[in-house]
Order: C-alpha cells, then structure tokens, then sequence
C-alpha cells in the first residue's frame, strides 16, 4: 500500500498542470489531464480497497506516514493517511462519481472559454476531499475541509462576470466559514484537553479521560458539529446550498451533491466515539437532522428552478444522515451517503442535461414534454428520481432511507417523534419528486431541444443510472434477504446499531408503511400536478407557498439580524469614525511642523539670536536656580 | 605690585565679548561678522587669563593658547567661506545666502 499518498496527489498534479499551462494546454489535453488524473486516482482508490479486504478481519486499518508536517512544542503532527472501511468508502465515492462527472463536464463545458480553469478547481477539489477523508489527523482533515470549501467558493462563482454569482460564492464561503470556526475552536478545546490530534489516539484518550456525558467533551463535540452543520448545510446554515448552484451544474453534482456536503456527515462518522460519549451532542444532531429534512423537503416542494428543487431536495436528505448519526445508525448514514451520492450526481447531471439541451433553461414552467425529445436523459432521470423517492424494492434509495427510518424508530436513541419525522420527510420527497418529473418531461413542449447531450454526458448518465438502482442489494434488511456486504465491510471502522424494537412483524409492518407512504405519495402527486398544458405554480395558498419558495425566510431572517445591520456598521464606518482620531493627531503635528518651519528662515543672523537668548535663559536659569 | 582687581578683568571681557556678539548680530557683511567673532573669541581669551592670573595657575593662559589656534584654525576657514560665498552670490550679504530655509 506504498501508492497511497498519489491518490490525492495525481488529482493535485493535474490541477497544477491545468493552472499553470492553461494557455499552452489544447482542449482536448486539458480534457485527459483533467479527467486521466481523477481515472488513475480512482483506479488507485480501488486497488487501496483490494488491499484492505484482503488483509481484512486481521487488519482493520492502516497508517501511511509520508513525512513530519508539523513539529513543535508538544504538538508533532504527520502527513500521514489512515485507511480503514470508511475511509475506502468514501475515496471509492470521490473518486468514482468524481471521475464520471469529469467525463461528463468534458461535454457540458465544451464550449466554455475556461475549459481548462473548469478542470484546475474541479481537480484540486477532488484533491482536497481526499485529503479530507483519508487523514490520519484533525488538521490535515481541517486543511482538506478548508481546501475544499475554497473549491467551492472558486466554482460557484466561475461565471464571475455576472455579480449574483460572485454574491452566491461569497455567501456560501462566509455561511460555511461560521462553522468552521466552530470547528477549529473544537479542535483546540481537544488538544488543550487531550495534548493530540491524531484521530485515533484522539478517541482513546477521550474515552478514558472523559465520563459518560462530560461538559467538555460535549462543548468540544457541539463544536465539530457546528462545522459538520456549516459544511453539510444543516440547520441553522443551511441557507448558502440553494444559493450554490450559480455555478456550473457538474459543480453542482459533485460538491453540492454527492460529496463535499456529506463532508460533515463524514466528520461525525469519523469522530464517532467523541459522539457516543455525549448523548446531549447525539440527540441535537438527530434533531438537526429531523428539523432540517422537513423543512428542506417542503422548501423543494414549491421552487420553480429545477436545480433548486435538487439543492433543496440535498439538503433535506442529508438531513436524513444527520438523523442516522444522531441516533447511532451509523452504516445506515454512510449507506445513504453513498447511494444519495450516485443518485443526487445522477440527477444533476441529467438535469444538466436539460438545462444544456434547453440553452440554459432552469425554470421547470418552461420545460415540459422532454419525456420524448430526450429519451435516454429521461429514463436516467427517472431513475435517479425513484431512487431519491424510495420507489420500493428496485431502488437504492429504498434500501438505504428504510435503514435510516427503521433505526430513526428502533435504535436505542431513537424514537416516535424521529420515526414521525422520517416518514413525513419521505411522504414530502416522494410529492416534490414526482412533481420535478411531471414538471420537466410530461405536458407539452414550451422550450425546444436545441442540442441533445453526446456520447460524454449520456455514458457517465448511464453509469450513475444504474448504480442508483442496484446499489441497494449490497445492504438489504433481513427481511428482504438480509445481505450486509456494506454493513459487514464498515462494521471494521464504525461500531454497530443495537436494535431495541426487534420483533420482526413490526419490523416489517413499518418496512411496509414506507414503501405506502414512498408510493402513495407518488400518486397523490400524479393527482396534484397532474400533467396539463399550464400547470399551475402552486397547490397551496399564496403566502405560504411565498414562504416555502424561500426556503422558510432563513434568508429574509439572516438579512435582517446579521447581514443588515453589519452593512449599516460598515456604512457608518464609511468614513472612517475611528481614524478621525489618528488624522487629527496627524494634522496637529502638521501644524507644529509649520509653525517651527517658520523659525528656519536660512537667515544666519536670526540663528545667532536664537542661539545668544537660548544661552542667556540658560546661564540666567545656572545661576539663579 | 599692583594687581588689578579679578572682577575689573572679567567686565572687561564681558564688554568686549557682548560688543563682538553684537557686531555678530547686526552687521550683514560676513567679514564683519568674523571679526565679530574674533572679538568674541578674545574676550573668552582675557577671562581665562584673568581667572587663571586669579587661581595663580598656568592652566587659563595654556587655555588662551588654544584659542589662539582655534582661532587661526576658524578664520582660515570662515575666509575661505568668504570667498566661496563671493564666487556664488557676488556679494557679502549674509543675508542673500538664506535659501536654505524651512
């Protein structure tokens, strides 16, 4: 497992390939650089994998040290990697969505003047996330976290030119960046405490220092949860997500969907014995997560943007992963990461598809009929939209959100108000869902199809396709089978979820209730917005549909507790209030200085006065004092 | 033998050093002004003689004869100034040569 450090490393090259040769770069090569580098990574990524089944159950991880980073004081930190099942999990996900919406972005940003910085920041994110999940120690992950949030910020606003962009970009760096102040206060509350950061001597010590439900620990994990929140745009940060998709839409598929948002989920994972010490910081994760799938999942049921309906529609199921966490399903939340990060990707991307076949089309009222004038992104779409709705049994999305709902109710932290909350949260994805689809693909045509995606976009399409519909089998419930590949395989790195509740009919009557529930709201949707040839915008009342289309008035709020009154400090501040002080200072000595000047006339003769009094007071002031 | 009082000695150079320092002072002519400052020089001169003449110690006519090569020293180079300055001004005025001001 010597080849371990080039998986963030060829990404990393090829982005500095890209940055520095982009105008000797013709397009195509700057399409194998930016592509080839995150291909070889993801081959390494798999390799990385066969060495660790293989030396599975004897070694369950291992540490690959490349050099000292940091050394001083008490602190030593390495560069170093930590590979275990988790970590495999999610470079296998970065690497190989990441690869297929490279291959893509080679066809949707062909024509796009900055092709190659497109592929710069694209490769150095991949760079970054990797360096995210596979680091031994919370720094290096806080320098990968920080890496990819720059990324971010780069790639929203690639269109700079137009200032909404620019503003989006902005708002996304500034909202994250709260929680990541958090985040690196929790990181020096563990090491005044603790005196390490390496992760894994990092839990050791905890546990052994700290009490069940200590105040500290709970502080320092309410910490890193703040950043978890900020990155995974969970309440009460979620407002930044729907703004983020100003940038491209593979941008979209890749950080804002499939992996830099579960970056936080990730966080939490890693640091679960922190977690498990603290049931306070346990029970407010769930409830972050309850709370915000809700009011995401009912936010998405009323935007017109299609790509906004999506960001929604991520928040809300990474809510979902929250809950997981929050009551200790922890291979049911990476279980839903992974097959969200293959079934949100594959929905970006086909409506990528849409938007590029329409020239740019986002509002879902002018779209419409595509169902036959785009067949393949229809079908791609459709699966990726039943997997995100639970469509029972042939879906991953199934499988994966039943794990979650099941434990949300049977684990020891759970409950009926997360099981509720759950259930609700699916009834509303399967309603917004359906009415994306109807919405896009059946009525009649209002835009026509001025180009249909090439052999780039619909290739990775299908790929993510058919990942969103059979991912499922490698984690199925016991009564339907029971296999537990993926289970099985992080049951090495994450400990598992005791099941409280397990008789077995119950089991399977609420298995039962959520396929109703993912069904029925399907059809009730086909009877909502049913196809027409001007559907209307909305079946609820006005004021409250104005208030779900803007996201609950996060936005209005922040505006007006935060972001306002900042701008009227600063407008006052305009002219510099505090400086007034230094600039009177200034023009007092100013004015000293002229008026001393004028005692330096070049005359010899004044001089010489100046000298004969200036001696006199002196002898005078010798003599007499 | 007669000795003349110390404090007749020092009012006398008194007098004269305040009559060089105002010739210093008041006239324009820059050779006015050295001789103004040898008169000044000659006064410290006669107040170390007479101190010294006073203590009955060599020491203030020692001192005079440091004047004294001060003195040449200082005069060789004010005339020098003085030429400098007629070569650049053309003139004696002190008082043209002001441009160095604040």
């Amino acid at each position: 497992m010597e080849f371990v450090g080039y998986i963030p490393l060829l990404p990393f090259a090829g982005f500095l390939v890209l940055a520095l040769g982009a105008q000797r770069l013709t397009r195509p090569l700057v399409g194998v650089v930016g592509v080839g580098s995150i291909g070889a990574s993801a081959l390494l990524s798999a390799l990385t994998a066969a060495g660790l089944l293989k030396r599975l159950p004897g070694e369950t991880a291992f540490t690959k040290t490349l050099w000292t980073w940091i050394d001083t004081g008490g602190l030593h930190l390495d560069m170093a990697f930590y590979i275990d099942s988790l970590t495999v999990v999610m470079m296998l996900v970065i690497t190989f969505v990441g690869f297929f919406i490279h291959l893509y972005s080679t066809g949707y940003m062909a024509e796009d003047k900055d092709y190659a910085r497109f592929f710069a920041c694209m490769n150095l994110f991949v760079s970054a996330m990797l360096v995210l999940v596979m680091a031994e120690n919370l720094p290096l992950l806080y320098l990968g976290w920080e890496g990819v949030g720059l990324c971010s910020y780069l790639l929203i606003g690639f269109w700079y030119t137009d200032k909404a962009n620019g503003y989006a970009a902005r708002k996304a760096f500034v909202v994250t960046r709260v929680g990541d102040t958090a985040m690196a206060v929790g990181l020096f509350l563990l090491y005044n405490h603790l005196g390490t950061l390496s992760i894994q001597p990092t839990m050791i010590k905890a546990s052994s220092l700290w009490p069940h439900g200590s105040g500290t620990l709970t502080l320092a994990t309410l910490l890193l949860l703040g950043g978890a929140v900020g990155k995974s745009a969970q309440l009460p940060l979620q407002t930044w997500l729907p703004d983020a998709m100003a940038g491209p839409t593979p941008v979209s598929a890749l950080i804002h969907a499939a992996t830099m948002v579960t970056a936080g989920v990730y966080l939490i994972a890693r640091t679960h014995v922190l977690f498990m010490l603290s049931p306070l910081a346990m029970t407010v994760t769930a409830m972050i997560g309850a709370a915000t799938l809700l009011i995401a999942g009912f936010s998405a049921l009323c935007q017109h943007d299609i790509k906004r309906v999506l960001a929604y529609s991520t928040i809300s199921q990474l809510g979902y992963m929250f809950l997981a966490l929050g009551v200790g399903a922890w291979s049911a939340a990476v279980f839903h990461l992974v097959t969200h990060a293959f079934f949100k990707a594959l929905l970006f991307l086909a409506a990528g598809a849409v938007i590029h076949a329409l020239h740019g089309e986002q509002d879902m009222f002018r779209m419409g009929g595509l169902k036959n004038r785009l067949p393949l992104t229809f079908w791609t779409f459709l699966a990726g939209a039943a997997s995100l709705a639970a469509l029972p049994l042939v879906t991953a999305g199934f499988y994966s959100k039943d794990m979650i709902i099941w434990e949300a109710y049977a684990s020891p932290l759970g409950g009926y108000g997360f099981w509720l909350a759950a259930m609700a949260g699916a009834l509303v994805t399967s309603l917004y869902t359906s009415r994306m689809v109807i919405l896009t693909f059946f009525g009649t045509v209002k835009t026509p199809v001025h180009h249909p995606p090439g052999l780039s976009m619909t290739l990775p399409l299908s790929v993510l396709a058919v990942l969103s519909l059979t991912a499922g089998f490698m984690e199925t419930p016991h009564t339907l089978g029971g296999v537990h590949i993926f289970s099985g395989l992080l049951h090495y790195a994450l400990p598992e979820t005791k099941i409280v509740q397990s008789r077995i009919t119950l089991e399977i009557l609420f298995q039962i209730l959520a396929a109703t529930t993912a069904v029925g709201g399907i059809v009730w949707a086909f009877f909502l917005y049913k196809p027409q040839p001007e559907p209307a915008p909305s079946r609820l009342p006005k004021s409250i549909d104005r208030f779900l289309f803007s996201g609950w008035g996060f936005d209005g709020l922040y505006d007006r507790v935060f972001v306002r009154p900042y701008l009227a400090l600063a407008h006052l501040d305009k002219n510099d209030i505090i400086d007034r002080f230094y600039l009177a200072l200034s023009q007092a000595s100013l004015g000293c200085n002229r008026i001393f000047s004028l005692t330096q006339n070049g005359r010899l003769r004044t001089y010489v006065w100046g000298m004969g009094i200036g001696a006199a007071v002196v002898i005078f002031m010798a003599v007499t004092l | 033998m007669l000795t003349i009082p110390t404090s007749h000695g020092l009012i006398l150079a008194g007098i004269i050093f305040v009559l060089g320092l105002v010739c210093v002072l008041v006239r324009r002519n820059i050779i006015f002004i050295l001789l103004g400052l040898e008169i000044m020089f000659n006064a410290v001169g006669l107040a170390f003689v007479v101190a010294g003449a006073k203590w009955g110690q060599a020491d203030g006519q020692i001192m005079f004869l440091f004047i004294l090569t001060t003195t040449a020293a200082e005069v060789s180079i004010g005339l020098a100034l003085v030429f400098k300055m007629v070569h650049h001004f053309h003139t004696l005025d002190i008082d043209q040569a002001d441009r160095m001001k604040g």
